[in-house]
């Protein structure tokens, strides 16, 4: 998926035939530190989805044990919600589209 | 009503016309077409509201390939289900046969008419935990009994699916 926090290079030449200047290197003024910042995949819980059906979700999208896969499934059960990964933000994203797909209820949040 | 695997397939026999009428809905049920709620169940948001960016490019980039993979699964089903055409009329019992190649589509459109149907009917974590309500006496009552009753279906491909 395409987003527009990536860190933009661009070159800027002047059309000046004889002589080459050095580039002027132009950066988003982002800190290290924000980028370095992990994404949450949340899944929150809903009456529909079935807990087997959530389980299986889980195993087959993070490759998680069933015993880790049914752990994360309880804990959206009983307190609503579970942080089943962190880290970078474009795999946190294809996690969510994945858990969409299953029709899961899933979000990313950015860790603060 | 009879559910087993046979080979390579899960076969439900003995279907009365009323079981073979609710399976026929599936596809229809899985419409959120006209429900606010149901579209936006079934297209969640991927973040907070707050995060506009990223969700205005979900809409942009995601959800149309969220619609055509839920759409596939509908139509893996519809074409199954063209095996109960025919008996319309008929009070004779029938069978459905879902090739187990097929049971992920399956499992989509259930879970795809599930939601629809409870957002539809705004049905309470109570209600449909209540697994005994009867008996059908409206149409509400029967959304009921088709969302309890595609979760055992659904129950079922599970457990099948983890045999395999």
């Amino acid at each position: 998926m395409a987003h527009g926090d990536s860190a933009l290079l661009i070159l800027n030449q002047k059309a000046v035939p004889t002589t080459v200047e050095k580039p002027t290197i132009e950066q988003e003024t982002k800190s290290e530190e924000e980028f370095d910042l992990p994404w949450h995949v949340v899944v929150h819980n809903d009456p529909i989805n079935l807990m087997t059906y959530v389980t299986m979700v889980f195993q087959r999208v993070f490759g998680y044990p069933r015993e880790k896969a049914e752990r994360h499934m309880l804990e959206v059960h009983h307190k609503g919600r579970s942080i089943l990964w962190s880290g970078v933000r474009e795999r946190a994203e294809l996690y969510v589209q994945q858990l969409h797909g299953y029709l899961l209820l899933a979000t990313l949040e950015k860790v603060s | 009503m009879d559910i087993c695997r046979e080979n390579d397939a899960l076969q439900i026999s003995d279907l009365d016309p009323f079981l073979a009428e609710l399976l026929r809905q599936i596809p229809a049920s899985t419409n959120p077409e006209g429900l606010p709620a149901a579209e936006q169940r079934i297209f969640s948001a991927p973040a907070d509201t707050k995060q506009k960016q990223l969700c205005s490019e979900w809409k942009t980039y995601v959800e149309p390939e969220l619609r055509r993979l839920f759409q596939s699964a509908t139509e893996t089903v519809t074409s199954d289900l063209a095996q109960l055409n025919g008996n319309e009329k008929s009070l004779r019992n029938c069978t459905l046969r879902i090739p187990l190649d097929h049971a992920d589509a399956w499992l989509n459109a259930l879970n795809q008419a599930r939601l629809v149907i409870a957002a539809k009917y705004a049905f309470t974590e109570s209600e449909l935990n209540d697994h005994y309500h009867s008996p059908v006496g409206s149409r509400r009552d029967l959304g009921l009994f088709q969302v309890n009753f595609y979760g055992f279906l659904q129950e079922f491909i599970l457990r099948e699916l983890d045999n395999n």
